[in-house]
């Protein structure tokens, strides 16, 4: 999330220092040209465990499960999500995960930290009862730190209340 | 003690890698100055005669003219010296007592200058005509050690009447402690209500995009002044709470990648776990006489409430039912917890003993009831209330319910020292912003505190030692 912070400004010192190149006077040095970027490699696709790999494989809407107000019970289309991502983690045993567990603004703080971690934990444990080790599993929670929906509505609520699955290179 | 403290402190860091070490210091900024030490000296036998003034508080005139020094010296207090000063301490007095909502105040701009001489015994009828009730006289003298001398008078203009007087020596760094004092010494004079101006404030403050907030933890004197960031706002911070002696800090922080509570120390800018767990860890709490913590931890998704000596040690579970107990408040005598838990199947309010025996549920309202936290008076518990997001308070046996404020959504309810007025923090609705507030216990006087930055998760701490 930071790093995104770090990119942004860096962005913005380039753009502001573009315009300042404009603007500066003829006998200062010239600024230094841009390396262009190194040739990409072939195109081989995303490798196995990285987060797009994972995503190209089961599909962006099963990596997330959503939850009611409250609520942290798996239910029967949770269950068909964290078996396609139990697939994937039994056909390639090398990866490990994160399960994120996320809350809606409408809650106090701590509490949304708890009901996070106990969001992660239910997708874990369902995970782990069809079959995948629990030592591969991380669980970690970010209350209502981390909206994926900004307005404060039912609809983004409902997108907000989630156990996303990352996993981890 | 302290010894002990430090060498359960080196215990701690002795047993974590340097490596862990160093990413769990990698979010702190610069530590700080620590505060020096306010003496109260001996200003002679004040006299105590009753105030002359009957009517509402809100209406009480009280003029705050320039304190009087005896020699104009330089000082690191002021780049004028301590004449300088001298108005510059009434005009924190004046703000003090103006944004509190309580009393009419008139600062030293709009007044005349006393004399040195003159703040013992007042040229009343200089006075008379300025609409005000009361009358604040006070001095400032530079020492040959440096530091100050600090005296504050209030009198009683219909009776020509001295009400109360008092006096500090504090170091230069510390001059605004000086004047708050003088804010508490008349604020408890006329209300008769405890002090509550000299103490301090932690709190997040936020920047940034709702969906990528930087959130830092920062301090604050009461009245804004002071502002410092702790951390650097690389990790998220949350939920920071001022150990009783204001010698060290307790937060969450993500500095390592997962919600660990930390104990923050003040003066070395260094901190340790609050347990050496690999559980995320939530919501601290300092008992009042600052021996122990209470500290959340979720084991397999169950959150549960635990306390822990402030010198390290075995971590002892209070509670152990299924579902989420957090938080956690100490009684003023430290015998019992408020905390909240949804093992009913929402947030409602529980007492228990601090031992962890005898839990029972207090709140029955049909709200949901979260983030307790009971008054420094006893008499009182505020809460959130999480159905509506109004902060509330009731008695400590879940009666006298009463709604305080109506934003889209506040929370997190934190005291002052003296159990009178109640902070918070509000977010509005769509952008996520969210700002200070504070309200008296009466449901008045409604007002944000002015904070650099978006700012939520306020602590008051109690009276400065």
């Amino acid at each position: 999330m930071n790093t995104r912070v770090a990119t942004g400004l860096m962005l913005a010192s380039t753009i502001a220092l573009a315009a300042c190149q404009k603007k500066a006077p003829e006998e200062l040095p010239p600024p230094p040209t841009e390396t262009a970027p190194a040739p990409a490699p072939a195109p081989s696709g995303p490798g196995v465990g990285s987060q797009q790999h994972f995503i190209d494989a089961v599909g962006q809407q099963n990596t997330v499960v959503y939850f009611d107000t409250d609520q942290y019970n798996i239910d029967a289309e949770d269950q068909a999500k964290l078996q396609r991502q139990a697939q994937y983690f039994s056909q390639y045993s090398q990866v490990n995960f994160t399960i994120e567990g996320h809350a809606d603004e409408r809650g106090t703080r701590e509490y949304n930290l708890a009901l996070g971690e106990r969001r992660a934990n239910a997708a874990k444990n369902y995970l782990v009862s069809v079959g995948v080790p629990a030592n591969r599993i991380r669980t970690i929670s970010y209350g209502k730190e981390r909206p994926v929906a900004l307005g404060s509505n039912q609809a983004a609520w409902a997108q907000n209340r989630r156990a996303a699955t990352v996993t981890i290179n | 003690m302290k010894y002990v403290l430090f060498a359960a402190a080196a215990l701690l860091a002795a047993s974590l890698s340097a490596q862990d070490q160093a990413v769990q210091n990698q979010d702190l900024g610069q530590p700080l100055p620590e505060g020096g030490v306010v003496e109260t000296i001996d200003e002679g036998e004040g006299l105590s005669g009753s105030v002359s003034f009957e009517g509402n508080l809100d209406d009480l005139g009280i003029a705050i003219p320039g304190f009087a020094t005896d020699r104009d010296v330089s000082t690191p207090a002021n780049s004028s010296g301590t004449a300088a000063l001298g108005k510059e301490l009434a005009r924190v007095i004046t703000a003090d007592l103006r944004n509190n909502g309580l009393f009419k105040p008139t600062g030293p701009d709009s007044l005349p200058q006393p004399t040195f001489n003159e703040i013992t015994s007042p040229n009343f009828p200089t006075w008379s005509n300025r609409g005000a009730e009361m009358l604040v006289h006070g001095y400032v003298r530079g020492r040959t050690d440096g530091k100050l001398t600090v005296g504050c008078y209030l009198y009683d203009m219909a009776l020509r009447s001295e009400l109360v007087r008092e006096g500090w020596v504090v170091p230069p760094a510390d001059w605004r402690r000086a004047a708050h004092k003088c804010s508490d010494l008349i604020y408890s004079r006329l209300t008769g209500e405890s002090p509550f101006f000299d103490s301090r404030i932690a709190y997040i403050a936020e920047t940034g995009p709702k969906d990528n907030r930087s959130k830092r933890l920062a301090i604050m004197d009461s009245d804004g002044a002071n502002h410092r960031f702790i951390t650097t706002g690389r990790s998220t911070a949350l939920t920071p709470r001022y150990s009783p002696d204001y010698k060290k800090l307790s937060y969450l922080s993500y500095v390592d990648g997962n919600p660990r509570i930390y104990v923050y120390d003040i003066g070395t800018g260094r901190q340790t776990l609050i347990t050496q767990s690999d559980n995320p860890t939530f919501a601290p709490r300092w008992s009042p006489d600052g021996n122990w913590l209470l500290y959340s931890m979720a084991v397999g998704g169950n959150t549960d409430i635990y306390r822990v000596s402030a010198r390290g040690g075995e971590s002892i579970r209070l509670t152990d039912t299924p579902g989420i107990d957090i938080g956690g408040s100490y009684s003023p005598d430290g015998r019992q917890i408020v905390f909240e838990s949804d093992r009913s199947g929402a947030q409602q309010c529980y007492v228990m003993n601090a031992d962890g025996t005898n839990q029972r549920r207090i709140s029955f309202g049909g709200s949901r009831c979260a983030t307790p936290e009971w008054s420094p008076r006893g008499d009182q518990i505020a809460f959130t209330n999480s159905s509506t997001f109004n902060i509330s308070v009731m008695t400590p046996s879940g009666g006298n319910v009463r709604v305080l404020t109506n934003g889209w959504q506040d929370e997190a309810p934190t005291w002052a020292p003296n159990g009178r007025i109640i902070q918070f923090f509000r977010t509005e609705r769509n952008s996520g912003k969210a700002a200070l507030y504070q309200v008296d216990l009466t449901g008045e006087n409604l007002r944000q505190l002015p904070t650099p930055v978006d700012a939520s998760d306020p602590a008051w701490g109690p009276i400065l030692p």
